[in-house]
């Protein structure tokens, strides 16, 4: 006979079963289930399943399940892993750099196709330039913007008081972010001058961008898989010895990769930081000085000055799902799109809203009037001169050759090579990344 | 003794086949697949494979950044090994001396073991992090050098041994506490009364009677050190700066799921296997024979 007390512990069970079996949610009506994988962290998730319930609660026919797949690369690599066992999301986020692998993996539904074939009216004139130009084949759009940003320039106005410099004007050249390091460390406001996060991204792929240079050949690969690199010429081997001295001195102060150097910024080591413009949500939070934001600087004649281009992600569409459920696919992508969620989610998160009726509405309710520095991505994106060298960059195996940049560049920094030997090497290994996505893309 | 007959003659087989479909499903499968992945040039989604023979082999080959993952590989290894094993010898021997609170040694010595190489690599971010770490910190009071690993190759080299060899010190502990036990006192004792002093003893008799342990720890080690030290060093250090912590796992890793180079991958996963098939061979052929088992 069991004892009373083995008899109470069952009893305890059973009275738990019974409270999980109530507390189990119904049944849901038969709603059509759209698969959503991504890579968004932290304050970004929870903005992006706010966004994801917005829709489910917008209509009744579809329910949209967003899943955090891990890093960019390992959601890609998830989706691809699906694909090839015929499980694929209806959506997937891809980072920009992803994106020739995606338009030529054969695996995917181009957003204006299937807007096209659910005949959902898409104002694509209304999405800003160079954000739908990064996406675009032989001008139409092949996946959805999610979350778009650009690198901007982020000072410390507390430092620059300390030193005797105008809290209220940024530096817009190259020369004045020397000039104003060297007072700003000479006045021991702080530590350093300057530091910068994605190396590859703000440093190379934008400064080339940005001073209308061309990144690599074909239209910056927009016309081709035989693409070169061209960051090994005259500006690119510029602006990588130019960092490389200001080293000496923490003039200029390398922080890593990714988002690795930013709490040098926040802890006010370094005075100035060169990001993300998503990370202007962040900050708000978290910085406890007073911080502004400037356009990227710039390095002057000989050099004309064009538009930075973008980073961030997009949502594309996995083919193969049956029409009923792509129709829920393009309603969230279509609701997505709407100035109401564009300009939420740009409050919400920094990422910038990317169709122009946004931005306007932005403009008018003050909001950037509140808000200036939420502003600056937005001008450098559409006030400047776009150029064929700041559409953006489309290269296959994209993410391998910024990894081999990135590589070199800690090389050249840390002294171990030149800056032009450095990109000269980054620039061979690069083509042969290149070489081999042809090869392997051959049509 | 004795031995134990099966009258039936297929009970044997289907007690082993367990044991055998896991190492078929998980072990030999893989290998078999990456073989053959060896061979291909496959497209990122997988739709299409062409044979290109040998090239993906021949590529790897001309490649100066193989070789330097090679070389930061058997680097990476030795530094493991010899570290995670010295140090747990020594403080083994430290954990089987007659002190009070023996148990709790033991068991706190066993616990970074129970820590994921990931969980491991985060820990050391927090305490070496030239940026954000309380280490250079502290060390920025008292000197001018700096500790920064993001752009110094063989500080961070370094840095994800140590970490590597941390999180396994525990394993190898485990293994050299329960050997030094097994060590009859009565030994010992006598090697005492012989006038023999502590460092004497240690390396006449407690060394070479430990030696089946050592053998086999720094096989693992090294194993270990080859195959599975991806998690520190994508949390630490990535493979940066340069390439200079870009090991051969980490590299394939790199060229297989970021890159999306299948072929590359499998090719290197082939030469990964069989370096290390290779070097337990040479371990088993030559090492043994130095080894006293009892």
């Amino acid at each position: 006979m069991p004892s009373p007390m083995t008899r109470l512990r069952s009893a305890a069970w059973a009275g738990a079963l019974l409270v999980v079996l109530a507390l189990a949610p119904a049944p849901a009506l038969a709603k059509t289930e759209i698969q959503f994988w991504h890579a968004m962290t932290g304050q970004l998730n929870d903005a992006t399943n706010e966004l994801v319930k917005q829709f489910n609660d917008s209509q009744s026919e579809y329910e949209v399940k967003p899943l955090r797949k891990g890093t960019y690369p390992e959601t890609l690599t998830a989706a691809i892993a699906a694909y090839r066992q015929h499980q694929a999301p209806h959506i997937v986020q891809v980072f920009e750099v992803g994106t020739q692998t995606m338009l030529l993996s054969g695996a995917v539904y181009p957003v204006y196709q299937l807007m096209k074939d659910q005949e959902i009216a898409v104002e694509w004139k209304d999405f800003i330039a160079p954000v739908v130009g990064y996406y675009s084949k032989d001008g139409n759009l092949y996946s959805m913007p999610f979350n778009s940003s650009t690198p901007i320039l982020y000072y410390n106005k507390d430092a620059f008081q300390k030193a005797g410099l105008d809290p209220s004007k940024p530096p817009q050249t190259w020369k004045q972010v020397e000039e104003y390091s060297k007072k700003l460390i000479a006045s021991g406001a702080s530590k350093c001058g300057f530091t910068t996060g994605w190396p590859s991204w703000t440093m190379v792929e934008n400064m080339h961008a940005w001073h209308d240079q061309p990144f690599a050949t074909r239209h910056n690969g927009f016309d081709g898989l035989d693409a070169q690199l061209l960051i090994n010429k005259e500006f690119g081997v510029m602006h990588l010895t130019k960092l490389t001295e200001w080293q000496k001195g923490n003039i200029y102060s390398y922080g890593g990769r990714q988002g690795t150097a930013d709490p040098k910024f926040v802890n006010g080591e370094c005075a100035m930081h060169i990001q993300s413009s998503a990370l202007i949500g962040g900050f708000t939070r978290s910085v406890k000085f007073a911080w502004g934001t400037g356009q990227l600087p710039f390095w002057g004649p000989p050099y004309t000055k064009a538009t930075s281009i973008i980073g961030g992600a997009t949502l594309w569409v996995m083919k193969g799902k049956p029409a009923s459920e792509n129709r829920g696919t393009a309603k969230f992508l279509k609701f997505l799109s709407e100035p109401p969620q564009q300009m939420w989610w740009h409050v919400t998160t920094g990422y910038l809203a990317i169709s122009n009726t946004a931005v306007k509405n932005l403009e008018a309710g003050y909001h950037f009037k509140k808000f200036p520095d939420q502003y600056t991505a937005f001008a450098q994106l559409t006030k400047g001169k776009a150029t064929a060298n700041s559409q953006g960059i489309r290269l296959g195996n994209f993410v391998q050759i910024r990894d081999v940049i990135e590589g070199e560049m800690e090389n050249i920094f840390a002294g171990k090579k030149t800056p032009k030997h450095g990109l000269d090497e980054a620039v061979a290994k690069s083509n042969e990344i290149l070489k081999e996505f042809a090869a392997a893309n051959k049509q | 003794m004795q031995r134990t007959v099966f009258r039936n003659r297929w009970l044997p087989y289907l007690l082993v086949l367990p044991q055998m479909a896991v190492t078929v499903v998980f072990f030999f499968w893989p290998a078999f697949k990456s073989l053959q992945l060896s061979l291909y040039r496959v497209s990122p989604f997988g739709d299409t494979m062409t044979f290109v023979g040998l090239e993906n082999f021949e590529k790897l080959l001309a490649d100066p950044a193989y070789y330097r993952s090679v070389v930061n590989s058997f680097v990476f290894a030795g530094g493991v090994t010899v570290l995670a094993v010295s140090s747990a010898l020594l403080m083994s021997a430290l954990a089987t001396q007659k002190i009070r609170g023996l148990t709790l040694y033991r068991t706190l010595l066993l616990w970074p073991y129970g820590i994921a190489p990931a969980v491991a690599g985060i820990i050391f971010l927090f305490i070496f992090h030239p940026t954000y770490g309380i280490l250079p910190y502290f060390l920025s009071f008292v000197t001018s050098y700096e500790f920064n690993w993001l752009l110094k190759g063989w500080v961070a080299m370094t840095l994800v041994i140590v970490a590597t060899a941390w999180t396994h010190l525990g394993y190898n502990i485990a293994f050299y506490v329960a050997g030094l036990l097994a060590i009859p006192g009565s030994v010992l004792e006598a090697a005492d009364v012989d006038g023999a002093g502590p460092l004497r003893r240690f390396a006449s008799i407690v060394f070479p009677l430990v030696s089946p342990i050592t053998f086999y720890l720094v096989t693992l080690n090294m194993v270990f050190a080859f195959f599975e030290s991806f998690g520190v060093i994508d949390a630490v250090t990535k493979g940066g700066p340069g390439d200079a912590t870009t090991i051969m796992v980490f590299k394939l890793y790199k060229d297989g799921f970021i890159g999306l180079n299948l072929g590359s991958s499998g090719a290197q996963s082939t030469i990964l296997m069989a370096l290390v098939i290779g070097l337990t061979m040479l371990q088993f052929r030559y090492a043994e024979k130095k080894v006293t088992y009892r």
